[in-house]
């Protein structure tokens, strides 16, 4: 028995049961065959007929005039037929977005991939994660030549594809850096003029280029427009903002940006994030400066890595599991 | 070609003589209350739009066989503005008239085969068969 004919006799059942009766229960069963039928995508103006040639097979003598009002149920019907075939369309459509989607997003991934470097005396912990699919933020590591750890965290202004699209710029412009880096503030003046030049111009980056080298330990850095990060002093057990100023990429393709220095003692930290990390908001508003301390020292006693997820965790609980924009964050921290 | 009846299309009283015909022609080949009402429903939308967007123009049915089949054929022809971007006009969702009608889309699905030709200045030509199962 195919499934029109299934259909038809389970149809009958029901509704002789309720002319008989009149009862819940056959009614409930009413619900439970729309359920069948919408799965096999059954249009009302098919119901309608259906319920039409029933009541006639049943009841013979059935009025002439209540026959033809089916007609008219069955044209005023046909237009939710209609509709309901076009959501179903969308409906495959929107699959099919969501999957390309998807393959984009681990396409982004193999493209952005950047390694956590491994570095004696250094405990370094990073993690990224994207509001949507697709990741609006970005981080990267390079070992130089000189054993220098070259560290960029970047936001572009928006979310989602344009954001991500843009990003992949990025990190190709940053590939393209030669070998023996230059100083900070010299590589953020050469991605401006990249952005600048190739970017669309209501879209810009803000990019944070920290260079630490292990001889001196002492990190060099500047910043353009990105979120401050923060400096733990181990000896003070003390907080500071790692302040740096500067334009955002792709404003001024003439823009100068200032390079900052900081020695960086055993047990010190250095912490960077995006606006994701800040302007996540809770039920009391974004979450305040001191509160995000508050979580690092939380979990100050473990490594960089585990700081980071637990942070990530708490932050993602704070929002009830819905990320509003795309997190980053970087903790590095010069070992005992 | 005895087979094809038409209906000249100009005010919107037009419509409902094409859907008369459509649905006695399809009553005739002996299609269900469903498919007729399919029919019709596509027959109405072509038949509005020649009446909305080109001024006038005309459906004509046409009865069809193939092999052992039977089917029923509307030819929607206008002579009006014609359509720029056709992709655009049969992605769902799509209607300049922003009314809530099948739209071209609505009526391939509603049909079993469709083609539509049409280019700016020189009218809009669609083609929609149904087969008798």
């Amino acid at each position: 028995m195919d499934f029109r004919e299934k259909m038809e006799q389970e149809y009958r059942e029901i509704l002789i049961n309720y002319l008989k009766n009149q009862s819940e229960q056959s009614l409930y069963q009413g619900q439970l065959f729309s359920r069948h039928t919408l799965e096999q995508k059954i249009s009302p103006e098919e119901i309608v007929s259906l319920h039409k040639s029933l009541l006639l097979e049943l009841y013979p003598e059935v009025p002439e005039s209540v026959l033809h009002s089916f007609d008219i149920l069955l044209e005023v019907m046909m237009g939710y037929g209609v509709a309901y075939r076009e959501h179903q369309s969308l409906r495959n459509k929107q699959m099919e977005l969501r999957t390309e989607m998807e393959i984009a997003a681990n396409v982004q991934q193999t493209l952005l991939g950047t390694s956590i470097p491994d570095v004696e005396g250094l405990d370094i912990g990073a993690l990224s994660v994207p509001a949507k699919h697709m990741n609006g933020d970005y981080f990267h590591f390079v070992v130089d030549e000189n054993n220098c750890i070259n560290v960029a965290i970047a936001d572009v202004i928006g979310k989602g594809i344009p954001a991500a699209l843009c990003m992949s710029m990025i990190k190709y412009a940053m590939d393209s850096l030669p070998e023996n880096r230059n100083a900070p503030n010299l590589v953020l003046e050469s991605l401006n003029r990249v952005v600048e030049q190739n970017v669309d111009p209501s879209m810009f980056i803000t990019m944070f280029y920290g260079m630490y080298n292990p001889e001196n330990h002492t990190i060099y850095y500047s910043s353009a427009g990105h979120e401050p990060g923060f400096f733990f002093q181990k000896e003070t057990e003390e907080f500071s903002e790692l302040e740096a100023r500067g334009l955002l990429l792709g404003i001024d393709k003439k823009t100068k940006y200032l390079q900052f220095e900081k020695e960086v003692l055993p047990g010190d930290m250095i912490i960077l994030m995006s606006d994701g990390v800040t302007e996540c908001r809770t039920e009391e508003g974004f979450l305040e400066k001191e509160e995000l301390i508050g979580y690092i020292r939380k979990y100050i006693h473990l490594s960089a890595q585990e700081i980071v997820n637990n942070i990530y965790k708490d932050l993602e609980r704070l929002q009830h599991f819905q990320l509003r924009d795309d997190f980053t964050l970087i903790i590095i921290r010069r070992n005992v | 070609m005895g087979n094809q009846s038409c209906v000249k299309i100009l005010n919107e009283w037009d419509i409902v003589a094409a859907r008369q015909l459509g649905r006695n022609v399809a009553k005739e080949l002996g299609f269900g209350t469903v498919d007729q009402a399919r029919i019709t429903t596509a027959i109405s939308e072509l038949a509005r739009n020649i009446y909305l967007y080109a001024g006038q123009g005309q459906i004509c049915i046409e009865k069809i066989y193939d092999g052992g089949k039977a089917g029923l054929k509307i030819i929607a022809a206008d002579n009006g503005p014609g359509i720029n971007d056709i992709r655009q006009v049969m992605e769902d969702g799509f209607s300049t008239s922003g009314g809530l009608g099948a739209g071209l889309p609505g009526v391939k699905r509603l049909m079993d085969e469709f083609d539509i030709d049409s280019s700016p200045g020189s009218g809009t030509d669609i083609i929609a068969t149904k087969w008798l199962r």
